[in-house]
């Protein structure tokens, strides 16, 4: 089943005690998308999160699922139709793997047989062992009970998910692979996803809409992560944006366009005349490459003139972009690790296509903001 | 040793005869005690300002000596099994009160949050998640009640001989006979630690999803000395 559109119509949650969490909220969530709800501690987006699914009813204001009001159906079938991905996992302790990740469709009446073969083929989808399946909660890491949660939470085929800081708590290296395991799934199965962080990289890695939320509930700013890096609407998304957004920015920019020369590439085998002839003013080195392409390093046209070059004497060639495919980013950040200051770009096979200088990718960077300014919001997005 | 198991004929049961009847005295009242605990204490869970009162109550209860209570209690249910289980009942129930309470809050709040997210209604929740968590804790509630309340049944001699084995206490001063109270007190001893075994065998046997060994950590709730009140003293 894919994904279906939420919509909440100005929706404020009240306390009884005074406190307002949310502020007439209204967002539309597109399907087959995942809009991330980020902002400090106290900003109401777990709240809001849980206003979906009804975890917490709505003191004004309406939430439509595929324009019918939530609140049409009864709580538990609306929940069991909506995936939870909670911090730390929250399984049940006291079940195995496949029994945590076939409670929904338990709960919907499927038989045993057929909840656990729906398991075994979810952990699969999760990157899990099948071995693990009859493993207890304690018996696991913390990536790996997060990704039964995760298993948990698409068993019944629900069409919306919902995540609550699902990849909080877990180290750094951990977290980057839960990521990427989210998007590929998503990729796959094209849901309907709300993803609550306080983290704002990745809330951009992830996003397909960013919606920012103040302390006090209030919506600061919703966009596609490329258009909430280049234009923050105001001063308190930009400061919780962080100092080093005009980098991450790059992210969004393909490197397609930058123009590459080919000039300064040779093989290892070449001849004097050919290392005479391409020379480029501007660059004391040529790239060597393999007979196959692939780049060895930068070497020195006069050293390469005296004989065939030693690969382990040439200079590192640093991080190789792939172009079309990474971003500028990735090209700038090639370029600032070879000690030439030129990137070098290959194709999907790790074959040289060119080489681009760090001051050419600043003049596409420039080009680019000022295409913005014009057309704000129309990049694609792009991997890396 | 003479004549160790040679138990009087007006006890009118044999040795087996008495230890069966005083498991009976001993283990029916705390059943009674945990089928009344479940539902008081979820009570006390959902409603939190329940607790303080119930918590004092019971507590208020667990201070009456069991000797009191059978005087009360000998004006309506007469010199019978009944006077001696109705009190061990309620002291059962104020260990386990606690016992229940402390396990059903120790399940993490993210697996609460994920069951209720899921679609487990109230009752189903408390069932096939809450309970099942909380066993551990409740476990431990039961083996102190079941240790003092088979300790305790022996006060029930004092109530026209329905002490079950703490009879023979009685019979031994009568028949100038003191093998029979070494009889009564290590049958009764040895009932108390094997009744604790098999308590904790059904624990291993309920929860093979906790963690064994040096690594456990305890549940909060397992420990029943930090909330429950102290074993029952027979003879108070």
């Amino acid at each position: 089943m894919f994904g279906a559109v939420i919509r909440m119509e100005s929706v404020t949650k009240r306390y009884p005690d005074g406190t307002v969490a949310v502020d007439r909220l209204s967002l539309e969530i597109p399907d087959r998308s995942i809009t991330v709800l980020v902002g400090p501690s106290g900003c109401g987006k777990t709240t809001t999160l849980r206003m979906i699914n009804r975890m917490v009813e709505p003191s004004e204001g309406r939430i439509l699922l595929d324009g019918v009001d939530i609140r049409r159906q009864p709580v538990n079938a609306l929940r069991r139709s909506m995936g939870y991905v909670i911090q730390n996992a929250g399984l049940f302790p006291h079940r195995t793997v496949v029994d945590n990740i076939a409670t929904v469709p338990r709960l919907l009446g499927w038989s045993r047989r057929r909840a656990r073969a729906r398991a075994a083929e979810l952990m699969e989808r999760v990157g899990l062992d099948a071995s693990l399946g009859r493993r207890y909660p304690y018996q696991l890491s913390g990536g790996q009970q997060q990704r039964v949660g995760v298993a948990r939470a698409l068993a019944a085929d629900p069409p919306v998910l919902l995540m609550d800081e699902p990849f909080s708590a877990v180290d750094p290296v951990v977290r980057k692979g839960l990521q990427d395991e989210l998007l590929r799934i998503q990729d796959e199965l094209g849901k309907t996803i709300v993803f609550v962080t306080h983290d704002i990289d990745e809330a951009v890695r992830l996003g397909t809409r960013v919606a920012v939320l103040r302390a006090g509930g209030r919506l600061a700013q919703c966009a596609p992560p490329a258009e909430l890096l280049a234009a923050p609407a105001d001063a308190f998304v930009e400061d919780f944006l962080g100092a080093d957004r005009g980098i991450r920015r790059l992210s969004f920019l393909p490197s397609g366009g930058l123009p590459l020369q080919k000039s300064p590439v040779v093989t290892v085998d070449c001849t004097a005349e050919q290392i005479a002839a391409r020379a480029a003013p501007g660059l004391p080195y040529l790239l060597v490459t393999d007979r196959d392409g692939r780049p060895l390093g930068w070497g020195e046209p006069e050293a390469l003139l005296a004989g065939p070059p030693d690969p382990a004497r040439l200079l590192p060639h640093g991080r190789p972009f792939e172009y079309g495919s990474d971003s500028l980013r990735a090209a700038l950040d090639g370029a600032v690790l070879s000690p030439t200051g030129w990137a070098v770009a290959v194709d999907g096979t790790g074959r040289v296509l060119g080489v681009v200088s760090q001051q050419t990718i600043g003049e596409a960077v420039r080009s680019a903001h000022a295409g913005s300014r014009t057309a704000a919001g129309s990049w694609d997005r792009v991997a890396g | 040793m003479n004549g160790f198991f040679d138990i009087p004929s007006d006890l009118q049961h044999s040795w087996f005869g008495l230890i069966g009847l005083h498991l009976r005295e001993a283990l029916l009242p705390v059943l009674a005690g945990l089928v009344a605990a479940l539902p008081l204490a979820q009570l006390c869970v959902r409603f939190r300002w329940l607790y303080p009162p119930v918590l004092s109550l019971t507590t208020v209860l667990y201070a009456v000596p069991s000797l009191a209570f059978f005087v009360v209690l000998i004006d309506y249910t007469g010199q019978s099994e009944l006077t001696v289980m109705i009190p061990l009942a309620v002291y059962s129930l104020v260990v386990l009160v606690p016992a229940v309470v402390d396990g059903v809050r120790s399940v993490p709040p993210e697996t609460l949050a994920a069951a209720t997210a899921m679609g487990f209604g109230p009752v189903r929740r408390y069932v096939q998640v809450q309970l099942p968590i909380a066993v551990p804790a409740i476990i431990a509630g039961l083996r102190v009640a079941t240790v003092s309340s088979i300790s305790l049944v022996s006060v029930g001699m004092l109530i026209g001989n329905q002490g079950a084995l703490g009879n023979l206490l009685h019979a031994a001063t009568v028949y100038h006979r003191p093998e029979l109270a070494v009889n009564s007190v290590v049958t009764t001893a040895a009932l108390a630690v094997l009744a604790d075994g098999a308590l904790v065998l059904l624990r291993l046997l309920l929860t093979p999803w906790m963690p064994r060994g040096a690594r456990r950590r305890t549940p909060r709730a397992a420990r029943p000395d930090a909330t429950a009140p102290a074993p029952k003293e027979a003879g108070r």
